[in-house]
């Protein structure tokens, strides 16, 4: 395989790690704070819709990506007045988040389809973008694309070495002691769900606005539940995180670029079903055997918390 | 004056049973405020949504027809839900049964017998209990979330349909349309009212659903079941087997969605397409709840989202609305729902105003 096949290639594989590296960095503070959002999936997918809409309509991209965080941020909002101030099962409450947030963007989206905008410019320094080999795999991404690069060390930095970060994991780990020492565990949680429904938000935009900038129903393609699988994969880390995006990343490109070739003698149904094959596996040799051990759920992940006032 | 939230020492049963229904009108309202948001005519649409379905025979059938999938694949996933196994694949093992079934019936195409139906409900109910299998071996025997594998092995099976009925099930006189044959009359289940499409397997999920509610309430089975995920740990020093009960729920429920993929496919479409349901397996988890996990509840739960479905199509004709309107109005009535149970294990006071002390006065 010579360069010119490799890196595109290459490119793409960070291009299509990105929807998943911002909502899995997303989800992975919200399940560190001690909150299972499974409504990553209707997060995205209204987050897309509403860029994509925005983008449409004023033609600005900077609108567009912003209205994509904030529409994932407000449905994330209605999980947490669910979850954290009325104490609703939060299995149920995502699952509820999922189904309404594809009727939701299919609703919004049905005046949009088939319409394409432009996509998110790409980075073009002048000289270093046109370097020979460097140029392409490093400077020619879009802004998505290195937020969430940079997103990735920021998170890292935040749950290992800031004091708020600690406090959040507190939160998670021991939701009543953190109480019991004066902290507000429903307003921490709070802050980290509406981080996780903007960061899913983004995670949709990048999808209508970049990766392929059109309005299609469903366009996530399960990608949501994908990114929570990452968490589970990365063991609540961060860097693992991106290491795991860029190898789902890589998986789908894959399966594409067999798809296109036509080399394989299978359906190209076969290949579709890899991704969702490899979550599968993925998951198994991370829940089994001699890696168990390593697998840190925060304590808190899923339970119910309400002060006794 | 403050209003006080307290969590009640127990559960209000007149509540748990009130706040279902409290959850539909509560949805109702605000789809007349998102219906005036996106129609003319809100009272008109919501007329069409969920009045006129309920006004003609053959609309009361086709309530009948949508109600039975979702009642057979929520009585099985509920529970699930009750011993705390989430199983959210039960789409995927609705479409492995009907591949099953239709499998069989294929095979057999026009062939006379009564035999081929019950042999096809038997294949389909054991395509979904496989399906059903791998996420419940992975939680078992390794302890891999099922969430996730279940939800994970949906898009599989409908890529696995996608490759037959492309490839080779496709009917050899279908115009190369991707769907397989018509099945044959014995392969079809028999229509109960004339001029309807109300089919046996409407019968059968209700009987189905009524043999559910004797073995969840009467049973030890059932015993076991509400205790692990009411009391783990009191289930757990019962010496009551955790895995076997994520087997058992895991398999019922998969082989209730099988069962129910057989009787889409040989009952309203009658052959296999690419798409068999508008995501029955995703929305019986909203009837699961609705119910209150309970299979008598789930029948009335049932017959409420499948009107759902029903007044959607009839929204999209008479009042122009888009048909994710019912995507949108189930969310909404889960999450409606879900709210409402606050009510029931938690009861505000309007607590005596805070009196603030008067200081006391030092000695002088």
């Amino acid at each position: 395989m010579t360069a010119s096949v490799l890196i595109p290639l290459l490119v793409t594989v960070v291009n299509s790690a990105t929807p998943l590296l911002l909502a899995a960095l997303g989800e992975l503070v919200v399940e560190r704070s001690g909150v299972l959002n499974l409504g990553i999936e209707g997060m995205m997918l209204v987050g897309a819709v509403c860029a994509f809409a925005t983008m449409t309509l004023t033609g600005s991209d900077t609108l567009a990506v912003l209205a994509g965080a904030a529409a994932g941020a407000a449905l994330s909002l209605v999980f947490g007045v669910l979850t954290l101030t009325l104490v609703a099962n939060q299995v149920a409450t995502g699952l509820a988040l999922t189904i309404f947030g594809i009727g939701l963007s299919a609703l919004i989206g049905k005046g949009f389809t088939g319409h394409p905008v432009p996509a998110l410019p790409r980075l073009s320094l002048h000289g270093v973008s046109d370097l020979p080999v460097a140029g392409a795999l490093l400077f020619r991404y879009d802004a998505l694309v290195y937020f969430g690069l940079l997103m990735t060390p920021a998170i890292a930095w935040f749950l290992a070495r800031s004091r708020a970060g600690l406090i959040l994991r507190a939160v998670g780990e021991a939701d009543l002691s953190a109480h019991s020492i004066g902290y507000d565990v429903i307003r921490i949680r709070y802050l980290a769900v509406l981080f996780g429904g903007a960061m899913s938000g983004l995670g949709g935009a990048y999808l209508s606005l970049a990766y392929t900038p059109l309005w299609v129903e469903d366009m996530t393609a399960g990608r949501g539940w994908i990114a929570l699988a990452l968490v589970v994969f990365a063991a609540w880390r961060p860097w693992r995180v991106l290491a795991g995006a860029w190898l789902f990343g890589g998986v789908t490109v894959l399966q594409l670029f067999l798809q296109g070739s036509g080399r394989l003698p299978v359906p190209s149904q076969v290949l579709a079903m890899v991704p969702y094959l490899a979550t599968i596996i993925v998951l198994t040799i991370m829940s089994s055997g001699a890696l168990r051990g390593r697998l840190e759920a925060p304590a808190c992940l899923g339970k119910p918390f309400r002060p006794a006032s | 004056m403050r209003i006080r939230i307290e969590r009640r020492p127990i559960v209000s049963r007149p509540l748990l049973y009130l706040t279902p229904p409290l959850a539909v009108v509560a949805t109702m309202l605000v789809c007349f405020g998102l219906f005036a948001v996106m129609g003319d005519n809100p009272a008109r649409s919501l007329y069409a949504f969920f009045i006129a379905p309920l006004l003609s025979g053959n609309g009361l059938a086709e309530l009948g027809v949508k109600a039975a999938p979702l009642v057979m694949i929520a009585v099985g996933l509920a529970a699930g839900f009750r011993a705390n196994v989430w199983n959210i694949g039960a789409e995927g093992q609705l479409t492995l049964g009907a591949i099953c079934g239709g499998g069989v019936a294929l095979a057999f195409w026009n062939q006379p017998g009564g035999w081929i139906l019950p042999l096809m409900c038997l294949a389909g109910i054991l395509g979904g209990m496989i399906w059903a299998a791998i996420p419940a071996f992975l939680r078992v025997v390794l302890g891999v979330n099922e969430i996730l594998t279940s939800l994970m092995l949906t898009y599989v099976a409908s890529l696995f349909l996608a490759i037959l009925v492309y490839g080779p099930w496709k009917d050899p006189e279908g115009f190369n349309y991707p769907q397989s044959r018509m099945f044959s009359p014995a392969e079809t289940l028999p229509i109960l009212i004339p001029g309807t499409r109300l089919h046996l397997g409407v019968v059968v999920a209700l009987l189905i659903a009524i043999a559910a509610w004797l073995v969840m309430s009467r049973s030890m089975l059932g015993f076991q079941i509400r205790a692990a995920g009411l009391a783990p740990a009191a289930a757990r020093y019962a010496g009551f087997s955790r895995a076997r009960l994520v087997w058992i729920t895991m398999l019922a429920s998969g082989g209730l969605a099988g069962l129910a993929g057989v009787f889409e496919v040989a009952g309203p479409i009658g052959q296999l397409i690419p798409t068999l349901t508008p995501g029955y397996g995703f929305t019986a988890i909203i009837v699961a709840f609705l119910g209150r996990l309970d299979p008598l509840g789930i029948i009335l739960a049932g017959l409420v989202v499948a009107l759902s479905y029903i007044g959607g199509d009839n929204a999209q004709v008479v009042a122009g609305l888009p048909a994710a309107t019912t995507g949108l109005v189930q969310g909404l009535l889960l999450f409606l729902l879900l709210a409402s149970d606050f009510l029931v294990r938690y009861r505000l006071r309007i607590a005596a105003p805070r009196t603030t002390p008067l200081p006391v006065k030092a000695p002088a």
